[in-house]
C-alpha cells in the first residue's frame, strides 16, 4: 500500500471519527401519538450520551407487587402496566425517557436529569385507581365492633402490641392485669366519645387496655354515615388489626373499610377518619375520558376535574340517581379524597376531586396518572439507583483530572524511553483517543463513570502494542540490520503478539459486557472500542508515520528509538 | 538510547521454587483472612439501602446510628467518604416487617432518620442505591458465570490459536490471579462491587495479554533454537519481553495511580484491583504460566515437542508470514 493510500485512509478515519464527534442537529419523523399526524421534531444530538452516573438521574428496577392484590396474568399486566408507565412518562416529560421490559417480569425505568426523585417515583408507582363508592348505611361497623374485639381478645392480642407490657403488668400475672384493664377500656371509651379534644392523651392512655381495643378507637363521626373517627395516633396500630383476616371476616358481606388519605384537625386533635363503604363501586376510573388540575375559585385549593366517557357517563347517570341523598366517596387507590359529598341530584359526565392539602403541582400529577390510566397491579421498586447531576458533574471533574495527569504521564514515559519514534507514538495516542471517542459515538454507546475509569486505563494500555512494536525494532536493529529492515520487520515480527493478546482481551470484554448492568456495560463497551482503536493506531497509523519518516530520510543510518 | 533490561539473561525459571513460596505465604494468608471474616460485599451484590449524603454540618456517627435504630434500621454502616462533608450510610438489612424486594420501607425509613438527627433540608442526597435481595442475587449468579464463562473462551482461543497446553497454562495462571486477587481483596477490606468485578475481569484480560505475549516468544523460539532445553527457552522468552514489560506495566501504573490518586472514591476500588492486577499478572505469567508450561509438557509431551526437537518438518522460516502455525500442527 502506498504512502498516499495510507495517508487518505488515517485522514478518512480522522474525519469520520471527527463527523460523530460534533453535535448537530438531527430531525426525526414520526408521528404524534395524539394526532396521528406525522411531524418532524428536531433534536440537538450530543456526541457522546452520558450515563446516569455522570448525568444525574434515576434508574428503577420495578416488578409487580402480588403482596396485596394477585395477578392472574402476570405477563399480560405486565405489558398493560408498561403502556401505562409510557404514557404517564411522556406526559411528565423527561428527555429520551428508557422505558423497557426486561425478562419477563420486570420493566426498568431510567430518567436522565430528573430534579425531584420523590415525585418522579410517585408517578411511576401510583397505581392511580379510581373508584366512587357509597357509604354503609346500616352501621354494619358499629354492629360488628364487638365481635372483632372478641375475635382481638380470643386471640391474645391485647391492647398494645407496640410496647412490651410495663413491669407492673408482668407481676401482677395475665389475669388479674386483664380483670382490671377491661373495667377501665369502658370508661376510657366512654371518656372518648365524650370529649374528642382530649382524645389524643386518652389514645395514648388506652393502648395498655386489654379488651375492647377496637371499639375504644373506633368512633361514629356524627357526619356522614358510615363515617368514623380514630385518633391519628392510633392510626397505624388500627389499620393492622383491622386487616387481620380474622378481625376482617366479622364484617358483613359487601362492607369495605377504608381511610382517608390525610389526617385531619379537629380543634387541637388529629384524627384520621375511617369509611365503611359498599364493596361495590358505582364507577372506575377506566371510565375516566380527560383530567385537568384547577384551583377551585371558591376555597383556591388544587382540585382535579374529570369527564367521563359516554358509556361511563350513563352508568354513573344511573347510579347518582338511585342514590340521591347518599353519601358517596371517592377512593384513590384504597384512600378516600376529602370528606364525602352527599349527592344533590343525577350527576352526568362531569365532576371533581378536592385534594384538601395538597398543592397544584400534586394535582397536576395525579391528573396525569388518572388520564394515563391505572396500573393493574401496583409496582414495587425493586432496585433503585440514583445519582444527583452535581455529583455526577463532580465525577466528570475527577475523571477528567485523572485522564489528563496520567495521559501526560504516558507522554513523558513514551518521549523519554522513544525519543522521536516515542513522539511517533505519542501522536498515534492521539489518533487514538479521537478514534476511540468517535467509535464510542458512532456505535451510540453511553459514557458511564466505570468508562471514564476505562478510558484513562486504556491510554496506558493502548501504549502497548507500540512498545511491542519497538522493542522488536530495537532487537532487529541490534541484530545489525538496515533501520529500514529492522522497521518492517519489527512491525511483522510484533503483529502476533498484537493480534493474540487483543483478541482475548476483546473477549473478556464481551463477557463483561453480557453479564453487566448499565454502569458496568459502558465499562466493556469503553475497553472494546479501545483494543480496536488501539490496533489501527498501532499497526496501520504509526506504521505509517515511520514510512513518511523513512521517506524524507533515506539515507538514515540510526534510528532515534 | 535509553533500554532497560536489554539483553537480561536472569533466570527465572530456575529460582520458580522461591516464587511459589512467595505467592503462596501470600495467597494462603489471604484466604484464611477470607474464611474468617468474609469478602465485603457492595449492597448490589447482598440486596440493601446505599445513601450518600452531603452535610451541611459534622455528622455524629453514634448519634446517626441511634436514630437508625430508632426507625429499625439495625446495624447500619456509616462512613464518612472521600471529603469530610460526605458520607455513606449502607443498610443491608430491610426495615423488619417489610418486603425486602420492595426496596422503598426501608429507604423512606433512612430518610426519615437522617430528618430526626440532621433536620431536614441541612442535607442533600447525591446517591441513592437501593437493591432488593432478589436483584442482588441474580447479580451474583451473573457476576459468577461471566468470569467462569471467560475462562473457557480464552482457553478455546489459545487452544485454537496456540495449542491446549499453552491454553491450560494460561489458564492456570489466571485461576492464580484470580485467587491472589480476592485475597488482595479481602486482606484490603475493598468493597466487592459490579465496578470490581469489572476490574477482576480486566485484570485478567490484562494478565493473559502479558502471558500470551511470553508464549507468542515461546512458539517463536521453538522454531528459532531447535536445540535448546524447554527450560531455557523459556528463559530467554521471558528475557527478551522483559523490556517491553517494564514499559508498558510502566504506563498502565502510571495511569492506574492517576486514577487511585484523582478519580474519586468510587473509582477507587476499580484502580486499586487494577493495580495489584498489574502486578500479580506479571508475576503469573512468568512464575505460574511458564512452569505449569513446562510441567504439561513433561507430563505430556507431544505435538509441542516434537516440532520442537524437530521430529517433524518445521514449518514456514520462522522470520516469516504474519499468522505463524503454531507448532507442530
Amino acid at each position: 500500500m502506498s504512502i498516499r493510500t495510507r495517508i487518505l485512509i488515517i485522514l478518512g478515519l480522522v474525519a469520520l471519527s471527527v463527523f460523530y464527534l460534533i453535535p448537530r442537529q438531527i430531525t426525526v419523523r414520526e408521528r404524534d401519538p395524539a394526532t396521528g399526524v406525522m411531524i418532524d421534531r428536531t433534536e440537538r444530538k450530543v456526541p457522546l450520551k452520558l450515563g446516569l452516573d455522570l448525568q444525574g438521574g434515576m434508574h428503577l428496577a420495578l416488578e409487580l407487587d402480588q403482596s396485596k392484590q394477585v395477578s392472574a396474568d402476570p405477563k399480560r399486566d405486565l405489558e398493560l402496566a408498561l403502556t401505562v408507565l409510557r404514557k404517564r412518562i411522556d406526559e411528565f416529560g423527561v428527555t429520551e425517557p428508557l422505558i423497557q421490559k426486561v425478562g419477563d417480569d420486570r420493566i426498568v425505568v431510567e430518567l436522565a436529569g430528573i430534579t425531584d426523585p420523590a415525585r418522579a417515583k410517585a408517578i411511576v408507582q401510583r397505581s392511580a385507581f379510581l373508584e366512587f363508592r357509597i357509604t354503609n348505611e346500616t352501621n354494619a361497623l358499629d354492629k360488628a365492633l364487638p365481635a372483632m374485639d372478641r375475635v382481638l381478645r380470643s386471640l391474645g392480642i391485647r391492647g398494645d402490641t407496640t410496647t412490651k407490657p410495663s413491669a407492673v403488668e408482668q407481676l401482677l400475672g395475665g389475669d388479674s392485669a386483664k380483670q382490671a384493664a377491661v373495667g377501665d377500656t369502658g370508661k376510657k371509651a366512654r371518656a372518648d366519645s365524650g370529649n374528642k379534644a382530649t382524645a389524643d392523651s386518652a389514645a395514648r392512655d388506652t393502648t395498655p387496655v386489654l379488651g375492647g381495643v377496637l371499639s375504644g378507637l373506633i368512633q361514629p363521626s356524627g357526619g356522614a354515615p358510615g363515617e368514623y373517627v380514630v385518633p391519628e395516633t392510633a392510626f397505624p396500630r388500627v389499620d393492622s388489626l383491622i386487616n387481620l383476616p380474622q378481625v376482617a371476616r366479622q364484617l358483613p358481606r359487601g362492607v369495605a373499610l377504608r381511610w382517608s388519605a390525610q389526617p385531619t384537625s379537629v380543634g387541637v386533635q388529629s384524627v384520621r377518619y375511617l369509611y365503611a363503604l359498599d364493596d361495590r363501586p358505582i364507577i372506575t376510573g377506566s371510565n375516566l375520558e380527560d383530567a385537568q388540575a384547577q384551583l377551585d375559585p371558591l376555597t383556591n385549593g388544587p382540585i382535579v376535574t374529570f369527564q367521563l366517557d359516554r358509556a361511563g357517563g350513563r352508568k354513573f347517570g344511573d347510579e347518582t340517581g338511585r342514590h340521591v341523598g347518599d353519601y358517596m366517596a371517592i377512593v384513590l387507590d384504597g384512600r378516600v379524597q376529602g370528606r364525602p359529598p352527599v349527592i344533590q341530584s343525577r350527576i352526568g359526565r362531569n365532576g371533581q376531586i378536592t385534594l384538601s392539602g395538597r398543592n397544584l403541582q400534586e394535582a397536576q400529577d395525579l391528573a396525569l396518572t388518572l388520564k394515563a390510566g391505572a396500573l393493574p397491579i401496583p409496582l414495587k421498586i425493586v432496585e433503585e439507583r440514583q445519582v444527583g447531576a452535581s455529583l455526577g458533574a463532580d465525577s466528570i471533574q475527577k475523571g477528567i483530572t485523572a485522564g489528563l495527569v496520567g495521559t501526560v504521564l504516558v507522554i513523558l514515559i513514551m518521549l523519554g524511553y522513544y525519543r522521536v519514534s516515542g513522539a511517533l507514538a505519542v501522536a498515534g495516542l492521539a489518533l487514538y483517543l479521537l478514534f476511540t471517542l468517535g467509535g464510542l459515538s458512532m456505535v451510540e454507546a453511553t459514557l458511564t463513570l466505570p468508562g471514564l475509569a476505562g478510558l484513562v486505563l486504556s491510554i496506558g494500555i493502548a501504549v502497548d502494542a507500540n512498545v511491542l512494536i519497538f522493542e522488536r525494532i530495537r532487537e532487529e536493529l541490534q541484530h545489525g540490520k538496515t533501520v529500514r529492515l529492522s522497521v518492517d520487520e519489527g512491525f511483522r515480527h510484533a503483529m502476533n503478539a498484537i493480534v493474540d493478546s487483543n483478541v482475548s482481551t476483546v473477549l473478556t470484554a464481551m463477557f463483561l459486557f453480557q453479564f453487566g448492568t448499565g454502569p458496568v456495560k459502558g465499562f466493556a463497551v469503553t475497553l472494546i472500542m479501545g483494543i480496536v482503536a488501539s490496533m489501527i493506531t498501532a499497526v496501520f497509523v504509526t506504521r505509517t508515520f515511520y514510512m513518511i519518516w523513512l521517506d524524507r530520510r533515506p539515507a538514515m543510518a540510526t534510528l532515534s528509538i | 538510547m535509553l533500554r532497560f533490561f536489554a539483553n537480561a539473561k536472569y533466570d527465572f525459571i530456575g529460582v520458580r521454587r522461591y516464587a511459589y513460596v512467595v505467592t503462596a505465604a501470600f495467597i494462603l494468608p489471604g484466604l484464611l483472612f477470607l474464611l474468617v471474616k468474609g469478602l465485603n460485599y457492595s449492597i448490589e451484590f447482598t440486596g440493601g439501602t446505599l445513601i450518600q449524603i452531603h452535610s451541611q454540618k459534622t455528622v455524629d456517627v453514634a448519634e446517626l446510628r441511634a436514630g437508625l435504630d430508632r426507625q429499625g434500621i439495625h446495624g447500619a454502616e456509616i462512613q464518612n467518604f472521600g471529603a469530610p462533608d460526605e458520607y455513606v450510610i449502607r443498610a443491608r438489612v430491610a426495615k423488619p416487617g417489610t418486603d425486602a424486594n420492595d426496596t422503598q420501607a426501608t429507604a423512606a425509613a433512612v430518610s426519615l432518620a437522617l430528618d430526626a438527627v440532621l433536620g431536614g433540608g441541612t442535607y442533600t442526597v447525591e446517591r441513592t442505591e437501593a437493591v432488593g435481595p432478589k436483584v442482588g442475587g441474580e447479580l451474583r449468579q451473573k457476576a459468577f458465570f461471566a468470569i467462569f464463562l471467560s475462562f473457557f473462551a480464552v482457553l478455546a482461543y489459545l487452544a485454537y490459536r496456540f495449542e491446549w497446553r499453552f491454553g491450560l497454562a494460561a489458564v492456570m495462571a489466571t485461576a492464580h490471579d484470580i485467587l491472589a486477587t480476592i485475597a488482595f481483596i479481602a486482606v484490603m477490606r475493598l468493597e466487592v462491587s459490579l465496578t470490581v468485578v469489572a476490574a477482576v475481569l480486566s485484570m485478567v484480560g490484562y494478565s493473559l495479554n502479558d502471558t500470551i505475549i511470553i508464549f507468542d516468544r515461546v512458539r517463536e523460539n521453538l522454531r528459532k533454537h531447535k536445540k535448546m532445553g524447554f527450560e531455557d527457552i523459556l528463559n530467554l522468552a521471558v528475557n527478551e519481553t522483559l523490556p517491553r514489560s517494564v514499559l508498558t506495566h510502566g504506563t498502565t501504573l502510571a495511569t492506574l495511580l492517576a486514577l487511585i490518586i484523582f478519580a474519586g472514591e468510587v473509582i477507587r476500588p476499580f484502580a486499586l484491583v487494577m493495580f495489584f492486577g498489574v502486578f500479580t499478572g506479571t508475576f503469573s505469567s512468568i512464575y505460574i504460566a511458564s512452569p505449569v508450561l513446562m510441567a504439561i509438557e513433561r507430563r505430556w509431551p507431544g505435538a509441542l515437542a516434537r516440532g520442537h526437537l524437530g521430529t517433524t518438518p518445521s514449518p514456514a522460516p520462522a522470520s516469516h508470514g504474519r499468522k505463524a502455525e503454531p507448532v507442530g500442527r
